[in-house]
């Protein structure tokens, strides 16, 4: 009964396909050797993750949570006023901001990030004007640099946090704020009780979203960062398709994908606690 | 207590509430009655504070409030859907406005705790909106209002998404509420039986204008509009010759089965309806393309027939002039 249940359910085949045995490939991997030619070796071993313990990974993984902590931060703190501005907008207005929101995603993504190369380098967009109503004399170094690369992120992420925030603020409840508002809150009091806790659905989405996708994205690193600030999946990257090495690759993702899971347990908790500590405030 | 001086309300130029004043005394239960789309719920929500009046003052306790925003002013509003917030408990749902209010926290458990005796919620206190039935739910948003012992409580529609024995409990207990926290309730419903079972005052109130107001004997009794007169319990209009309209309710007709003696109408019984203690005759009129009805209570033991000729008469004392 139990067994045909679970070989009928077509959740479960997709998930097992796609998601469980391509894991499980990478996480069996991460535990072999390879020979000079990059050749699977199909031995034990823990090397590939003691060699993630090396200064120069650490390194990076600590670079790469920086960036995607930040970038997750600074799209939020873009996208939740953005999405309240929309959400509270007039119908077509709406409609044109979202759309102008979405717009970017039909260019090709590569053409977008190589635009920013246009922009910052010190022959770029930004520099020459600068330089031309004599702000500056010397070019600015910004292309290369880890703030193109936050620069890059937010900018190819702030969708992903607004739509999600708009629509947990489009689905909420209006009539609340105006109990709020008759029970004597003020607009800021009635935003930060009732809004932002109705909206933590969203916030938690689009910072997921955010997160994983920025400590998963090597393409913004490479074309803004140059090859000094290298993160992990670019990293990663080299191991697959470089340097042959698929079981330190396999570890590095591995590693990569407990932390995301780490994340997001401690941001959920994050947002969890502030919920509570207000189901406290009560006495 | 509120008073609306010649307020006016617009929606983008098209007039929802034509100008006029009403006087709401301290401690009544008045109810604001008619149909959707009369303007009856924008009226609440301008003394709310959620609309201002387009043209109009308005008054609380002799201090003009056309201006205050609705957490400035000393009431508030039960909302039709009740409005409760999903993410607190109903305890906290009551605190809520003690705590915008900075009320002291002793003082505040002290209210949360009468609120929560007043409206039987004691069981439920640590319970989520969406765990509650909808009475439940509807008795959270009166505690929650009450709590902040209001001079008036406003009240859109809040029995209107319960079913109908639920509805009758509620009315009961929320004029038992009123009587014992005797402060002042401004009603809005479009249950015509709601309002005349719960109101001192009644306010008719069709296409943005006040119709008729009155205590609910004076508005059955004496409606002064053919809308008035048809809108609150059944009613029969009869058309003179000379254009004047007046109206008799079912319970004053006479049915005369000997039509010999010349009575004020003649008509065919259409149909006989038992409605247990009362049984109602619906009869065609021979002159007037239309039928009345005539209630007649157990103590009529005449035997009716469908397709029977009778006449219908009545006391001059029961016409109630309507219109011109």
């Amino acid at each position: 009964m139990r067994k045909s249940k679970w070989l009928v359910s077509p959740v479960v085949l997709w998930l097992s396909i796609f998601l469980i045995l391509p894991m499980a490939i990478v996480v069996v991997i991460s535990f072999l050797q390879r020979d000079e030619f990059g050749n699977l070796i199909y031995q034990f071993t823990l090397d590939n993750y003691a060699r993630f313990f090396d200064s120069l990974y650490m390194g990076v993984y600590w670079d790469t949570l920086v960036l995607s902590i930040s970038t997750t931060v600074l799209c939020l703190l873009i996208s939740y006023p953005l999405a309240y501005y929309i959400a509270n907008a007039g119908a077509t207005r709406q409609k044109i901001w979202l759309l102008l929101i979405t717009v970017p995603f039909w260019i090709n993504f590569l053409i977008r990030t190589y635009a920013w190369v246009l922009l910052l380098r010190s022959q770029g967009v930004v520099n020459s004007v600068l330089m031309n109503i004599g702000i500056i004399d010397e070019p600015l170094k910004m292309l290369y640099t880890k703030g193109a690369v936050l620069l890059g992120m937010v900018y190819t992420f702030i969708p992903f946090m607004v739509l999600p925030i708009y629509v947990a603020l489009e689905q909420m409840d209006k009539k609340l704020l105006e109990a709020a508002s008759d029970l004597g809150a003020t607009r800021w009091n009635a935003f930060r009780l009732i809004t932002l806790p109705q909206t933590k659905s969203g916030i938690m989405t689009g910072s997921v979203l955010v997160f994983v996708s920025t400590a998963g994205m090597y393409v913004v690193t490479d074309i803004l960062g140059g090859a000094k600030s290298a993160m992990l999946s670019n990293i990663i990257q080299t191991q697959f398709l470089g340097a042959r090495d698929w079981p330190f690759g396999s570890a590095l993702s591995v590693i990569f994908a407990i932390t995301s899971l780490v994340m997001i347990f401690l941001f959920n908790m994050a947002l969890r606690s502030r919920h509570e500590r207000a189901k406290e405030g009560r006495a | 207590m509120i008073q609306l001086v010649n307020i006016e309300k617009q929606f983008a130029g098209q007039p929802v509430v034509h100008p006029l004043s009403l006087t709401i005394e301290e401690g009544e239960f008045l109810t604001l009655l008619g149909p959707s789309g009369c303007g009856k719920t924008t009226i609440l929500r301008m003394i709310a504070g959620f609309e201002q009046p387009t043209v109009g003052e308005i008054f609380l306790d002799g201090k003009n409030v056309t201006e205050l925003p609705p957490n400035k002013r000393d009431l508030n509003l039960v909302f039709q859907h009740y409005a409760l917030f999903p993410h607190m408990t109903v305890e906290q749902n009551i605190q809520f406005g003690l705590k915008m209010k900075k009320i002291p926290a002793a003082e505040q458990k002290e209210r949360i705790a009468e609120a929560i005796r007043l409206t039987q919620l004691t069981p439920l206190a640590k319970r989520y909106p969406h765990q509650l039935s909808g009475g439940q739910q509807q008795r959270v948003a009166i505690a929650r209002a009450i709590a902040n012992k209001p001079r008036v409580l406003l009240l859109d529609e809040p029995l209107g998404a319960l079913d109908l024995q639920l509805r009758k409990n509620l009315q009961a207990e929320l004029k038992q509420l009123q009587r014992s926290l005797g402060i002042t309730f401004v009603y809005v419903t479009h249950d015509q039986e709601e309002a005349m079972m719960m109101s001192d005052r009644i306010v008719i109130m069709n296409t943005g204008k006040i119709e008729q107001i009155g205590t609910p004997k004076e508005i059955y009794n004496r409606p002064q509009t053919l809308f008035a007169a048809t809108f609150i319990g059944e009613n029969n209009v009869f058309n003179e010759e000379d254009g004047r309209m007046f109206a008799v309710r079912p319970e004053k007709l006479i049915p005369v089965s000997d039509n010999s003696r010349g009575s004020k109408r003649t008509g065919v019984i259409q149909d006989i309806v038992y409605l247990g203690n009362v049984h109602k005759l619906v009869v065609h009129l021979d002159h007037e393309q239309t039928s009345v009805s005539i209630c007649l209570d157990f103590t009529d033991e005449d035997t009716w027939q469908i397709g029977q000729q009778i006449g219908i008469d009545w006391s001059d004392a029961s016409e109630v002039n309507i219109g011109p």
